[in-house]
């Protein structure tokens, strides 16, 4: 109990009780490793668009992406198709246009499509809404090097299916070792070779759960390559100049400041 | 402007006299920046220049982010996508944003604890201290409902949660939390009003600073020993301190320079550390987080709401006494506000003669421990209040009232203070020596 405690106050003194939430029972989130992690990480143009393949053929049956400009999947950074293949991306889905009065596809300038099911949330922002670590003790400062665990919890739930099932007043639930509570309204949705890559990448079940993880955590934070860079140029330039201060600084007090006593 | 004996603003050309003769700005700004500082002043001085920054940055950051964001129930969390994803630099824009308010209230933690241990608050500065409590009540208002702009579901029934504190309040409660919200419950008319006071507020905030700074300009800074400034020449007063501008810019912008690193390290690197997941979801009505915890900043007078329930004996004494208008509910919000009213009343309830907490042997222990007190109070202000977590937050509520009720009136008649230098010449040169020439080099 005292070593609770004082583990708790030392957890306190780091200002982080804001990161620090107890957790009910929580499923088992599996650390896997992204290309994206910690300061110098970045996305793997490859798996965005492998996992893009992935949501396109299994997840986008249910969810949207609504908050998320189909325009985007061209920016550098994220999946990077050509033009051309954005333009043939987008036309697949249609959106209703108030100004034709009729359906037409949907342009590169359109958002993807909201979910079809109304059951099945949004997944734009998914990755950020999740957080699968909290460690160590929980402060939370791992997300430094780790993030927040959102694409691991994704791909802890898509690849954490048992194959047990039950059913509760008329609604049929599945045995998840991720999901909180151990039981997910949402069937399995990836098996063994779900899709087929493009680029001949094996379709495993953990393979596909990582790859779509991946590519909801560039749709939850496309900025990310540009954000970490700014942060670099801040640090670095910052960093600079506190030399440059300190310099100036010692030597401005000198005048003042006699020798230190003995 | 202060009562320091110091050079004044003399026009020299004729451009000069001619704009001092009609207005005397540049006299103004001549004796705040050159106003005569304790030489002695330590790291934990740096926090003002630090605040005025934050304050700063908030507002200008927040001028360009509202020139994006619509505030309408049903547009607001899509704005607030658009400006991650879609405006030029907006993701670092508001992600400074975000994390500027946790670097203000850092900031402003550590210098109320710094006004604390050396005394900053005692006469002749009560103004400046309450001042700067009113600085503080206004930047919680304004952290709380611009944290509701995002309209995210921590934002939603965080803004539940707390405008459900006025309606505790007996009689008037439901109608002032009514107004609060516009409405019956936190809808569109809540986020339109918060937004206008969100943007107002940092204003008011200025004007206060403005005042701050006025205050302690004219009583002249506090320093580490307490002692005050020598004010009977300007010789004497040269001794004891030095000008604002250069010696205390520089270091200020030194200090600064890398604390901006870490927070830029934070927003670069892990900008969501301090926020809470539940807020990048839809605020929805009809669903409610597991768990509704405030902002770290809010914890500790958060955990003393929650401290004082129903079970507490005081609580029901008071229930019972007052025939049950001050019920657990409200005895929570008048705790949660009289933990800060305490704290702004420190100047009339620290009865010691003695300034600084440095001379004070008995004081330096109860002051540390209300530090760590603090600390706890945000850890479990964090915690489910269940089991053990009720119990700490009790004992740990209690003494923050403990230490500015009973603690500080109680020091300054049995403790025996040791003994302080006599100017703050002699304290500095004691640190550092006597330096080659007296005066300030030019």
């Amino acid at each position: 109990m005292f070593r609770k405690i004082l583990l708790g106050a030392a957890a306190a003194v780091a200002l982080s009780a804001g990161a620090s939430f107890a957790a009910g029972k929580s499923g088992h989130v599996e650390d896997f490793d992204f290309a994206f992690e910690g300061p110098f990480g970045t996305y793997d143009q490859m798996q965005l668009q492998r996992g893009l393949q992935v949501f396109t053929e299994v997840c986008s049956a249910c969810h949207g992406l609504k908050y998320v400009p189909l325009r985007t999947l061209a920016d550098e950074g994220g999946p990077g198709l050509p033009a051309d293949q954005v333009r043939a991306y987008a036309a697949q889905f249609e959106i209703f246009d108030a100004e034709i009065d009729d359906f037409r596809p949907r342009a590169p300038t359109d958002h993807f499509p909201e979910s079809g099911l109304e059951n099945a949330p949004d997944l734009s922002l998914m990755a950020k809404a999740r957080a699968g670590f909290s460690g160590p003790y929980g402060l939370g400062i791992n997300q430094l090097l780790k993030g927040i665990g959102g694409p691991e919890y994704i791909a802890s739930v898509l690849s954490g299916y048992t194959g047990e099932e039950k059913e509760e007043a008329g609604s049929v639930f599945y045995e998840n070792t991720a999901f909180a509570g151990g039981w997910i309204a949402m069937a399995q949705p990836l098996y063994e070779d779900s899709v087929t890559y493009a680029d001949g990448t094996p379709a495993t079940i953990e393979q596909m759960s990582q790859d779509v993880a991946a590519f909801l955590m560039w749709a939850a934070e496309p900025r990310m390559n540009a954000r970490k860079e700014a942060g670099f140029t801040a640090v670095l330039f910052l960093g600079v100049l506190a030399v440059l201060l300190y310099l100036t600084n010692k030597r401005l007090w000198a005048g003042i400041k006699g020798r230190r006593a003995a | 402007m202060a009562g320091i004996p110091h050079d004044h603003y003399e026009p020299r050309s004729n451009g000069e006299k001619w704009l001092h003769r009609r207005l005397p700005i540049a006299g103004l700004l001549y004796d705040t920046l050159m106003i005569p500082t304790p030489r002695n002043l330590n790291w934990m001085w740096i926090w003002g220049i630090v605040l005025t920054f934050c304050l700063a940055m908030q507002i200008i950051t927040g001028i360009v982010l509202v020139m994006h964001y619509t505030p309408h129930a049903d547009m607001a969390f899509a704005s607030v996508e658009h400006i991650m994803r879609n405006v030029n630099g907006g993701h670092m824009i508001r992600y400074i944003h975000q994390n500027g308010a946790s670097l203000f209230f850092v900031a402003v933690y550590l210098h109320i604890f710094r006004g604390l241990y050396y005394g900053s608050y005692k006469s002749p500065r009560e103004i400046t201290w309450i001042i700067g409590m009113l600085i503080y009540l206004a930047m919680m208002a304004t952290a709380f409902m611009g944290y509701v702009l995002p309209w995210g579901q921590m934002s939603f029934w965080g803004a539940t949660v707390i405008t459900g504190l006025f309606g505790a309040i007996p009689g008037i409660g439901a109608p002032i939390q009514e107004w609060l919200l516009g409405g019956p419950a936190v809808d569109n008319a809540t986020l339109n009003r918060f937004f206008s006071l969100h943007y107002l507020l940092p204003f008011v905030i200025a004007g206060l600073v403005a005042v701050h700074i006025w205050a302690f300009h004219t009583t002249g800074n506090n320093n580490p020993t307490g002692v005050e400034v020598r004010r009977g020449s300007k010789q004497e007063a040269q001794k004891d301190t030095v000008p604002f501008w250069p010696y205390y810019v520089v270091k200020d912008l030194f200090a600064l320079a890398i604390i901006l690193a870490v927070f830029f390290a934070i927003v670069g690197f892990m900008p969501n550390y301090l926020g809470h997941p539940d807020n990048y979801i839809e605020a929805n009505p009809l669903v409610t987080p597991a768990h509704i915890v405030p902002e770290w900043y809010f914890l500790p007078f958060y955990a003393i709401l929650r401290a004082f329930t129903g079970d507490v004996w005081a609580v029901q004494l008071v229930e019972f006494v007052t025939f049950g208008i001050v019920d657990a509910k409200f005895f929570g919000v008048l705790a949660m506000f009289g933990a800060i009213a305490v704290m702004a009343l420190a100047p009339w309830l620290d009865t010691s003669s003695v300034r600084s907490g440095r001379y004070r042997p008995m004081f330096k222990w109860w002051f540390w421990l209300l530090a760590i007190d603090f600390m706890v109070l945000m850890w479990v202000g964090a915690m489910p209040a269940e089991g053990i977590y009720t119990w700490i937050s009790l004992i740990a509520s209690t003494y923050w009232f403990v230490f500015f009720l009973i603690i500080l009136p109680l020091l300054g008649v049995i403790e025996k203070p040791a003994p302080q230098p006599a100017t703050i010449e002699d304290d500095f040169n004691a640190h550092y020596g006597k330096a080659p020439s007296a005066t300030p080099a030019e």
